[in-house]
């Protein structure tokens, strides 16, 4: 067929104005920029840090915020500000591999128990029941103690722990397009299972995928932070927002700045990414459009 | 003439805990070459689930426990629908039955253009056709049904079109195989009532210059009288009455197919009122023993709480299934 060309495929409902309409909604824009500025942080984090992160420094311990330690030091001397751009490195490279996982398998899960009723749908949701009854944060911990602390196992566990929230959305969202008539007619035309999955079912199936996506992130990202708070997400001397907070733990009193600076980025990320989320959940919703 | 679709002995049931609870109860029905056969009833009187099981496509878990048919398939010879295997099956749909659904607003994808749509149904039973092929038969066909600026409908999305011209598209495509038989599953219901006129000319002319037969599922009786030339009258689960059009429409025998006349509404009646059947359908489950429209009748008797009347002729190709109509004609 040498003009398929005409033959566009359109992924999104709403297509190339997509970016525009986030653009254009006041929270989209500052859930984007807020995740930019983010993503710039740690894309040019050896540029912007000022000292080395593992740099000890022992003249300088608990240094206050001032123009040399611009966030100040921790215990070692090591300079804050440094520690959290290196941190949003680890925090987004955490969230995104983490949720790629969980996205990933959580669609074909979703796909499969959406599409294929009875006995296959019954039995993958009974999996995805049995890790959703686990609080997340508990499985996740003794999936790393299980696997062995590393930043690869622990992108593992919250992957997996974030699976069941994706095969439930995309199940109840192919069900729901499985529904319509626009799937009868193209099963009646003749089309094969194959055609309708990918070609009818998948894209318009997307949008609630899509805004889970957004805020499985933030989620993702928050369970690194309480891993690593917790000793068993990113070990020292990787810098994690996590681990900064859970060392910053001993010296509240006597050094404040070691709570509030990585506790601020934190908030910052996970409302960013909520915002684009609920931005992009307004963009998606068709019911809004006039 | 042969027949180019029987039904015989279909019985279609979902499960309820351990037990099957029967939605289409032994219904029998042939439709012949080149003609329109008409289904009437209410809503759940299991019209749309007869035709839907034709294709295999019944709603899970609803199934098919007894009965056989038989379609005269140009590809496969006498095949039947309900037991074909499912590559064969595809082959026969959209290809040999095309079907035509009540809401033409929502039957397309909404994120692809007519023209892709109309080339995807097309393209899997002729893949080797080209492109300059699909597009001059596309418009050919939307020319047919009498689309205006076919070229631009052919780069429309499905919400930038009005339901009639939806409906006249669903049609097109339904035809664009030359199908031997059409369903129509309420084609007009959802359309304003000016448009239901245009549509239902343009299936019944496109059927005869097509050739193909129509299964015309519908709960008006206007639509029946417009395009077919049998009809059968379900009530909750089977047939009640069956007849040639013209001889139904005046010999009514069945007291249910006698108020669906009485209740259409008249210009020139005396009355104000709409005339409504009393009572409610019984639902699936509840058909015990008896007459099912005894409950609503207003000839019922003792009798009819008792037995099931059987479908039996009271003339030439007229069946009707009520005690008050049976003669001893059992050959």
């Amino acid at each position: 067929m040498s003009d398929k060309k005409t033959y566009v495929d359109r992924r999104l409902p709403t297509g190339d104005s997509l970016l525009k309409q986030l653009w254009q909604d006041p929270l989209g824009r500052a859930g984007f920029l807020g995740i930019l500025f983010i993503l710039l942080l740690a894309l040019f984090a050896p540029i912007i840090a000022r000292y080395d992160v593992a740099q000890i420094n022992s003249k300088a311990r608990l240094a206050a915020p001032s123009g040399t330690y611009w966030f100040g030091t921790d215990n070692f001397g090591r300079d804050i500000f440094s520690r959290i751009v290196y941190g949003a490195q680890v925090s987004l490279l955490v969230g995104v591999v983490s949720v790629s996982i969980a996205a990933g398998i959580g669609y074909l899960f979703g796909l499969a128990a959406g599409f294929f009723e009875g006995k296959v749908e019954s039995t993958i949701m009974m999996l995805m029941d049995i890790i959703f009854a686990f609080p997340s944060i508990l499985l996740a911990l003794l999936i790393v103690a299980v696997l062995g602390t590393s930043i690869v196992n622990t992108m593992i566990a919250i992957g997996i722990v974030n699976i069941p929230v994706f095969a439930r959305t995309v199940r109840a969202s192919v069900k729901a397009v499985k529904g319509t008539d626009y799937i009868a007619n193209a099963r009646s035309v003749g089309l094969k299972n194959s055609v309708i999955l990918f070609r009818h079912i998948t894209p318009n199936s997307l949008a609630p995928f899509t805004v889970q996506a957004t805020l499985a992130l933030s989620s993702a990202i928050l369970t690194e932070a309480t891993m690593s708070f917790l000793g068993l997400g990113i070990q020292p001397p990787n810098p994690s927002w996590g681990s900064m907070l859970s060392e910053a733990r001993t010296y509240m009193e006597m050094a404040p700045w070691m709570v509030v600076f990585p506790a601020l980025f934190i908030i910052f990320t996970i409302l960013s990414f909520n915002i684009l989320g609920d931005a992009l959940r307004d963009a998606l919703d068709p019911k809004l459009k006039l | 003439m042969g027949h180019l679709l029987e039904i015989s002995n279909l019985k279609i049931s979902t499960p309820r805990g351990k037990n099957l609870v029967p939605l289409l109860d032994k219904v029998s029905l042939n439709v012949p070459k080149g003609q329109c056969l008409g289904i009437v009833g209410e809503s759940g009187c299991g019209k749309s689930i007869t035709a839907t099981s034709l294709l295999q496509q019944l709603p899970y878990p609803l199934r098919v426990t007894e009965g056989t048919t038989a379609f005269d398939s140009f590809q496969h010879g006498k095949v039947d629908l309900l037991t074909l295997p499912s590559k064969k099956m595809r082959n026969i749909r959209g290809r040999e039955i095309a079907m035509i659904f009540q809401e033409p607003m929502t039957s397309l994808d909404p994120i692809f253009t007519i023209q892709q749509q109309m080339f995807e149904a097309l393209q899997f039973h002729f893949p080797r056709m080209s492109h300059k092929e699909m597009l001059d038969k596309c418009l050919s066909m939307l020319v047919k049904v009498n689309i205006p600026r076919p070229e631009q409908t052919l780069s429309s999305y499905p919400h930038q079109l009005s339901g009639g011209q939806l409906q006249r598209i669903m049609i097109a495509i339904a035809l664009m195989n030359d199908p031997r038989l059409l369903i129509a599953d309420e084609p007009t219901t959802a359309l304003d009532v000016t448009i239901q006129m245009q549509i239902l000319d343009l299936m019944n002319e496109l059927k005869e210059s097509n050739d193909a037969a129509v299964l015309m599922i519908t709960h008006d009786l206007g639509v029946i009288a417009e395009t077919s030339q049998h009809v059968a009258v379900f009530y909750a689960g089977h047939i009640v009455e069956e007849a040639p059009v013209m001889e139904l429409f005046h010999h009514p025998q069945h007291p249910y197919t006698k108020g669906l006349l009485k209740s259409i509404s008249s210009l020139s009646g005396d009355s104000n009122l709409l005339y409504a059947i009393p009572g409610i359908v019984p639902p699936g489950g509840s058909w015990d023993a008896h007459c099912r429209f005894a409950a609503r009748c207003e000839y019922a008797s003792e009798k009819c709480l008792k037995d099931v009347p059987a479908l039996t002729e009271v003339a030439s190709g007229h069946l009707c299934r009520c005690f008050l109509h049976r003669q001893e004609v059992e050959a």
